[in-house]
């Protein structure tokens, strides 16, 4: 899209603001026509780059509160295998958190920024995480069934026409994938182990598969975004159509785990080639949506404090950064010292220890 | 085998209170370092506990007494400033023990050879922070200075020799004096002061080695065996 700058120009100069607005808008069009990838300096309608803001920083605050169910159980971890798995997959959150939010602030927007709307509410995360993790069966679950989720609505987003959020979901999509096998294979442990082990896992299988249900969003008919993100090649399937590809994807692994899922209304349909399945609670959707949800509140108090009490370490790592960066005065981004970077995956270093 | 332990318990004990920040840190990059450094801890700790035994046996089924943990490793997180403390006592001493271990013909020295590289990470990662905390604020300069002096009196145990390391593989007083001055260098250069209290005292000298620990850390213990404890027998 390097040409379009120039384009602009031209239109710019020898047409009216209208005319090279619709000339813009014909060339940003084509671009995704011909799925091309629209990158941070291209020219695109006001209205993707809002929308993609929005979706990208709700992406990115899921990952981040998305850590405290699972943190819930760290300390708590039954062997220093799971221990070591669960502590990486947490990490590797907060790195997806982290690529998220440099991705949104290719548009134009700052972490800090998007962080204070989370903090006032005003821009929302996945409602899967209002729901607490009452055993230690529930990290398997949420493994298993919202990683599950996860990715069967994250892979299309890999071809997503914006090319920064298509990149970070590659990565994203490869470490998600290695959670949700983990988290399937904690379940399989606790399936074929002592009774009480099995009662857990069912007890989990059924308090998360409906809340995992409702992680792809509304029924279509009433998805008020849907039709223009298609279009912009934000996303590529349907709420419905996603849903439907997870509960297909499910009922196997759930026999395989010989676990059953919490609804009497699953059944292969043979004319349409898909499992019906039974209806979702989208009351209990709307008001987990609204704040209501179980952990809603803890969600956002923990988060915010966290933000509240790590205040005056951001302060100081901006006060030294300026003190000692002669070159850059006045470089007063608050953020973490320049420590370095172990390069090593974290999902190869559990392997590797495991 | 009571060296494994001692080393094994230092990196467990220090890995679980790491792990407590998840989701509590001032600052994501700061979310992916502690778990990176429980990780690797936590990853040594299970190669320190299989040479002596079952990790899972000696992790999950030892009560307090039997922990042959440093008590300076046990003691709870309290605020950046405090946990950034410890970190810096603590890895620049396992920076410098593992050095010599691995320089050993000892039995850790091809274990060490390769934590050191690992710690030689989180001993940065703990000097580059007491230097910003120090050198930052007046309010981070303060909490730095009381994290360093709240911790001081745990660091004199670092220095009893570990029983069943060779006094030829490491001399624990050049250990100690080498400790001393790399502290001492990034304390000052953090614009902080070298605490002047005692290192330890009758009670606290190589007591955490003998299996007297501290009060926090017999609730520590039982927030992390519950469940293993509840579900005898059972694998996971």
């Amino acid at each position: 899209m390097a040409a379009v700058t120039a384009e602009q120009k031209a239109q710019s100069t020898s047409g009216t603001a209208d005319a090279a607005e619709a000339a813009r808008t014909a060339v940003f069009d084509a671009a995704v026509a011909a799925d091309d990838r629209i990158e941070p300096r291209d020219w695109m309608p006001e209205a993707y780059r809002a929308t993609l803001v929005r979706q990208m920083a709700q992406h990115a605050h899921s990952e981040i509160i998305g850590m405290q169910p699972e943190a819930n159980w760290i300390t708590r971890a039954p062997s220093l295998r799971r221990k070591a798995i669960l502590m990486a997959k947490v990490q590797d959150e907060a790195g997806h958190g982290l690529y998220l939010y440099s991705a949104a602030e290719t548009l134009g927007t700052s972490r800090e920024e998007l962080l204070d709307k989370l903090h006032a509410g005003r821009q929302r995360y996945s409602s899967i995480f209002n729901y607490p993790t009452l055993t230690w069966a529930d990290v398997g679950a949420i493994g298993w069934l919202v990683d599950g989720a996860a990715i069967t609505n994250q892979v299309p987003l890999c071809r997503c026409s914006y090319g920064p959020y298509a990149r970070a979901m590659v990565r994203i999509c490869k470490e998600e994938s290695f959670h949700q096998r983990q988290g399937y294979e904690l379940l399989l442990a606790l399936s074929r182990g002592t009774p009480a082990q099995h009662d857990m896992a069912q007890d989990a299988v059924n308090r998360w598969w409906w809340p995992s249900l409702m992680m792809f969003g509304p029924p279509d008919d009433a998805s008020s975004h849907s039709a223009q993100s298609m279009a912009w090649k934000i996303k590529r399937h349907s709420n419905d159509e996603l849903r439907q590809r997870f509960v297909d994807i499910c009922v196997p692994q759930a026999e395989a785990l010989g676990l059953t899922l919490p609804d009497p209304d699953i059944r292969w349909n043979e004319e349409r080639g898909q499992h019906d399945f039974g209806a979702i609670d989208w009351t209990e959707f709307q008001e987990v949506l609204k704040g209501n949800g179980p952990c809603n509140e803890e969600r956002i108090s923990q988060r915010r404090r966290a933000h509240e009490e790590g205040a005056w370490v951001r302060d100081a790592a901006a006060a030294y950064a300026a003190k000692h960066s002669p070159a850059r005065p006045g470089a007063t981004r608050s953020g973490p010292p320049a420590a370095p970077v172990q390069d090593t995956s974290p999902a190869q270093h559990v392997e590797e220890t495991a | 085998m009571s060296a494994a332990l001692a080393l094994g318990d230092d990196a467990l004990v220090l890995s679980h209170r790491l792990g407590e920040w998840a989701g509590h840190a001032p600052v994501l990059e700061e979310e992916v370092a502690l778990a990176n450094i429980a990780l690797d801890l936590l990853g040594q700790a299970r190669v320190l506990l299989s040479l002596a035994g079952d990790e899972d046996e000696l992790a999950y089924l030892r009560e307090e007494r039997a922990f042959r943990n440093l008590q300076l490793v046990e003691q709870p997180n309290g605020d950046f400033a405090h946990t950034i403390a410890r970190q810096l006592f603590f890895s620049v001493y396992q920076h410098l023990l593992y050095e010599r271990l691995a320089a050993s013909a000892g039995e850790f020295a091809g274990l060490a050879a390769k934590a050191v590289k690992e710690v030689a990470y989180h001993r940065d990662h703990a000097e580059q922070w007491v230097l910003r905390l120090g050198d930052g604020t007046a309010e981070s300069h303060e909490r730095m200075q009381k994290g360093l002096d709240a911790l001081w009196r745990f660091t004199g145990e670092m220095f009893q020799p570990v029983e069943g390391i060779d006094a030829a593989d490491v001399d624990w007083p050049a250990l100690e004096a080498a400790w001393l001055s790399a502290v001492a260098d990034v304390v000052q250069r953090a614009t902080l002061t070298l605490p002047t209290g005692p290192r330890s005292g009758a009670w606290a000298a190589g007591a955490g080695r003998q299996g007297l620990h501290t009060e926090p850390f017999g609730r520590m213990l039982a927030e992390m065996q519950h469940l293993h404890r509840s579900h005898p027998g059972a694998s996971w």
